[in-house]
């Protein structure tokens, strides 16, 4: 029995530490929106926040996870995050969508920590993040445009 | 193996029409609310039309919006969205000829009526998503469904407020008389079935359209992808269900011999190990049992049957098939012989592309559930729906109406999941089949599994030999194709004519330019990969063959690349004018500055014409980046403008991944790749900034989810023989370095 505290609710898992944190929050916990795309830490689809920080929650287990608090897309707040998910509907940014909860995530962070990204500074904070779809042109304009949003 | 079934649902193009006949508004009350349709004649006969017309409802109806006492507009679609915005166009045409609020439209996929949803570009008489036909097909008749709802709704309003039709306004979902009178459409939905179906539907003149053709539409999806709330197959959860992941034999052909799954049944979480026409499946309570079950599994596997070769001697295989005579030709004007003879220079090139994956970012999956009545439900991305019904009914031992299929949204496809073995869908039925049915199954295949089990775009090899005259003028031409066949060996295999599989020449054989001889041949290669369409199918190699190889002759003949092709070219044709668009935006003519370097190209597939102009730079190091690219696009109308753009732009990135590293390669039969480690779609640092310039059309609209990716793989090629002074011909684009 694990202990999860996702998105501000505590949630006991029945599983052995070794499970990825990702199959714990889709199959245990119920919550969709975090996605698989590769289990490898390849593709950035399944990531979360850890107290804050992007992780891959394919190669994040739940053994390790300890107190640390948990957001996934769908718990995810505050005028970073909001303006980012606003603007990429505003823009059009998904396709099939599939990538899009860790492009968000991955997006807010890099907002959160550098106001004013150029597109090296993008291509490097989003570089872990497929996107099949090829949605990146959009992707980086939307970064800029959440960028001057949050500004004004 | 393909069922004698299926074989009959395959119609020759030319049928479109006939099928076409069958179809009668039709309008009944549904859940409160209307459903708008379509009756489904039992004949395509004028009589039989005639009969339907007089009130005979001895017919199918099916349905293709419905409007709910809320005033909802749920539209049923019969395209499959994965990605590519059919989903939006299809909302688009309904909500413009019902004039309702856009805010207020959802879309649902739907199948199960082949007569009903076929596919028009197919032939009518199967239902499918493919070839970038979404709108073709649907033009007319989601209109139509539109504007026949929105006339019983106005006719509902007069007959209760005792007024004209003809005087009642229509906007954003509200009716309205000039007396003050206003409602939404949700308080006239029910009444609307009742009333008579309009004898003549009048669709909006395009200078009506509010929503057709507006680029500041935005989608009806999008929030709902930002927020995680979109729901995938992946996300499907019934109750009770279980989970598992299959291990495919470990090369092409190979079988089942024996296996040992004791050490698997012990892990926590394994419910059971199952063996399956496809494999062994291990079944667990959710993904992770069955995932590290599956790493305790032993399989013995019969590889007499198997495909062993390697890369390596496949491509030397077709390199010398290459150099012989084609088995069938495909095209062939003038005498091609006499043009090499008399022409002044002639040169050769060989090009040489890889077996490609689909690699969409959900990997595939199937749920399939069984229920007491004896019926099937299926939870997929149906691409190919009435195949997967009569394969999942043949396998339960029941009709294919017995299968209900749910059809979802999925994480892309490209094609992967438009297949005549129905492989994942099936593979949940047989896993669902072979635990007695005691649970709903979903089959999750892990990103190896999705990269291993096949389905790729064939790997080919292409030579091209062409003559130019002491002018420069190109005189003879001849490509000679090698490579497996999509179609052969599949319900399909009626469309190889004279041992032509189309998907193999496509963008060959149709090259606009004026060449007075030329040969287009194929050897069609029998290998036991299993090979598929990858977004804009043949035309992934043929227009990258062809349109660097018009620049190498451009550049024999002493000729600017642009001006070469638009001088055999007619200038009022689509590719010219698509051209001399690319051309004037990307400002041809005008110098760059050091360092960077432009290359073109033009390709038609799908019904459009896309021409790209590709800017590329150098680094030191000798490495290369696509800085910009500037799109021309012809696709007919544009539905939605802006997800015309969105789909170039992706198409871009998705063929610039490709020709920058992507590569299936085989060792004794075994798939190299298995994960984004070694296999490399595009990331965000290598996408160009992508300008895409829409040609205004008042044709009707054509493809645009597959016609955005031909030309970038020449345009860059191109650029980078001007940067580097090294001809691309071997793909991916490094491996020319080292040839
Ligand atoms: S699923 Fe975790 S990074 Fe791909
Ligand atoms: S939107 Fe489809 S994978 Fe990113």
């Amino acid at each position: 029995m694990v202990t999860l505290t996702i998105n501000g609710s505590e949630h006991k898992v029945e599983a052995e530490p070794d499970m990825p944190l990702l199959w714990a929050i889709r199959d245990l916990v119920g919550l969709t929106g975090t996605k698989f795309g590769c289990g490898m830490a390849q593709c950035g689809a399944c990531t979360v926040l850890l107290d804050g920080a992007p992780v891959r929650s394919c190669q994040t287990f739940i053994g390790d996870v300890g107190n640390a608090k948990v957001t996934t897309i769908e718990g995810l707040s505050g005028k970073v995050a909001e303006t980012v998910q606003t603007v990429w509907a505003d823009l059009d940014v998904p396709q099939c969508g599939y990538c899009q909860s860790g492009q968000i995530i991955s997006a807010t962070d890099l907002l959160t920590n550098n106001p004013r990204p150029t597109d090296d500074d993008i291509d490097a904070a989003m570089t872990g993040n497929l996107c099949r779809c090829a949605t990146y042109h959009r992707i980086r304009a939307g970064i800029h445009e959440a960028a001057k949003r949050l500004e004004a | 193996m393909i069922p004698k079934l299926m074989q009959s649902l395959v119609l020759p193009v030319a049928n479109a029409k006939a099928s076409r006949r069958q179809f009668m508004l039709g309008a009944l009350a549904a859940g409160g609310g209307v459903a708008v349709g379509y009756h489904i004649l039992a004949s395509s006969t004028a009589a039989a039309s005639e009969t339907a017309a007089d009130g005979n409802k001895a017919v199918a109806f099916t349905p293709y919006l419905t409007i709910d006492n809320t005033g909802k507009v749920m539209v049923l679609s019969s395209q499959f969205e994965m990605g590519q915005g059919s989903y939006n166009g299809l909302a688009t045409l309904v909500a413009e000829e019902l004039d309702a609020d856009w805010s207020s439209i959802d879309v649902q996929g739907v199948a199960g009526n082949v007569k009903a949803y076929g596919n028009v570009a197919f032939g009518g008489a199967i239902q499918g998503t493919g070839g970038s036909t979404s709108m073709v097909t649907s033009w007319e008749r989601y209109r139509k469904a539109g504007a026949a709802a929105r006339a019983m709704l106005v006719a509902a309003a007069a007959s209760e407020w005792g007024v004209q039709p003809a005087e009642i306004t229509v906007e954003n979902g509200v009716l309205a008389h000039p007396s003050g009178k206003t409602a939404g459409f949700g308080a006239f939905a029910a009444k609307a079935a009742a009333m008579p179906l309009p004898v003549d539907v009048k669709l909006k003149q395009p200078a009506d359209w509010k929503l057709i053709g507006n680029a500041k539409l935005k989608r009806f999806d999008s929030t709902r992808k930002t927020n995680g709330t979109e729901q995938y197959t992946i996300d499907v959860n019934l109750p009770g269900m279980l989970t598992a992941v299959m291990i495919h034999p470990p090369m092409f052909g190979a079988k089942v011999k024996s296996f040992d799954a004791a050490a698997a049944r012990s892990v926590k979480g394994v419910v059971d190990v199952v063996e399956t026409p496809r494999g062994i499946a291990v079944v667990g309570e959710h993904m992770w049992a069955a995932i590290k079950g599956r790493e305790a599994v032993k399989v013995v596997w019969d590889d007499t049957d198997a495909e062993k070769r390697s890369t390596p001697e496949l491509m030397a295989m077709y390199k010398d098939l290459a150099g012989k005579a084609p088995v069938a030709i495909a095209r062939k004007d003038g005498d091609v012989d006499a043009g090499f003879a008399a022409a002044a220079k002639v040169i050769e090139a060989t090009f040489e592309f890889p077996y490609l994956a689909h690699s969409a970012m959900e990997p595939l999956n199937a749920v399939a559930r069984r229920n007491e009545d004896g019926t099937l439900e299926i939870w997929g991305g149906h691409q190919f729906p009435d195949v997967y019904q009569m394969l999942a009914g043949q396998i339960v031992g029941i009709t294919p109406d017995k299968v209900q299929l749910h059809v979802m949204k999925t994480g892309g496809s490209f094609g992967r999941r438009a297949v005549f073995d129905g492989d994942v869908v099936v593979e949940s039925v047989y896993v669902a089949k072979a635990i007695g049915f005691r649970a709903p199954v979903k089959v999750q295949w892990t990103r190896e599994d999705d990269m291993r089990a096949g389905r790729y775009r064939p790997s080919y090899v292409h030579t091209l030999k062409a003559g130019i005259d002491g002018d420069g003028k190109l005189v003879a031409w001849s490509d000679h194709i090698v490579g497996q066949s999509i179609m052969a060996k599949t319900a399909f295999d009626g469309m190889i004519q004279n041992g032509v599989d189309p998907t193999s020449v496509e963008g060959a054989n149709n090259l606009p330019y004026a060449i007075p001889n030329q040969t287009v041949g194929l050897t069609s290669t029998d290998v036991g990969v299993p090979v598929l369409w990858w977004r804009s199918v043949g035309s992934t190699h043929t227009a990258f063959a062809a349109e660097t190889f018009i620049d190498e002759i451009a550049e024999a003949a002493g000729r600017d690349p642009i001006e070469y092709r638009l001088s055999m070219l007619d200038p009022q044709s689509r590719h010219a004018v698509v051209l001399k668009l690319a051309a004037e935006k990307a400002e041809w003519t005008k110098p760059l500055p050091k360092g960077r370097f432009r290359g073109v190209s033009v390709a038609e597939s799908f019904g459009s014409v896309v021409a790209q102009i590709a800017e590329v730079s150098t680094d030191d190091s000798g490495g290369i980046k696509v800085e910009r690219v500037v799109a021309a696009v012809d696709c007919g109308l544009a539905v939605n403008p802006d997800q015309v753009r969105a789909q170039v732009e992706g198409g871009i990135g998705f063929g610039l991944g490709a020709i920058l590293g992507e590569e299936i390669t085989l060792t004794s039969g075994k798939v190299d790749q298995g994960n984004f480690d070694v296999y490399t779609p595009l990331r965000i640092d290598a996408m160009p900034v992508v300008e895409v310039h829409i040609l205004a059309s008042a044709n009707p609209p054509s493809g645009i989810g597959e016609p955005g990716v031909p030309p970038i793989g020449p345009a860059v090629a191109n650029a980078v023989y001007k940067a580097l002074g090294k001809r691309i011909r071997t793909m991916p684009l490094a491996k020319s370095f080292n040839a």
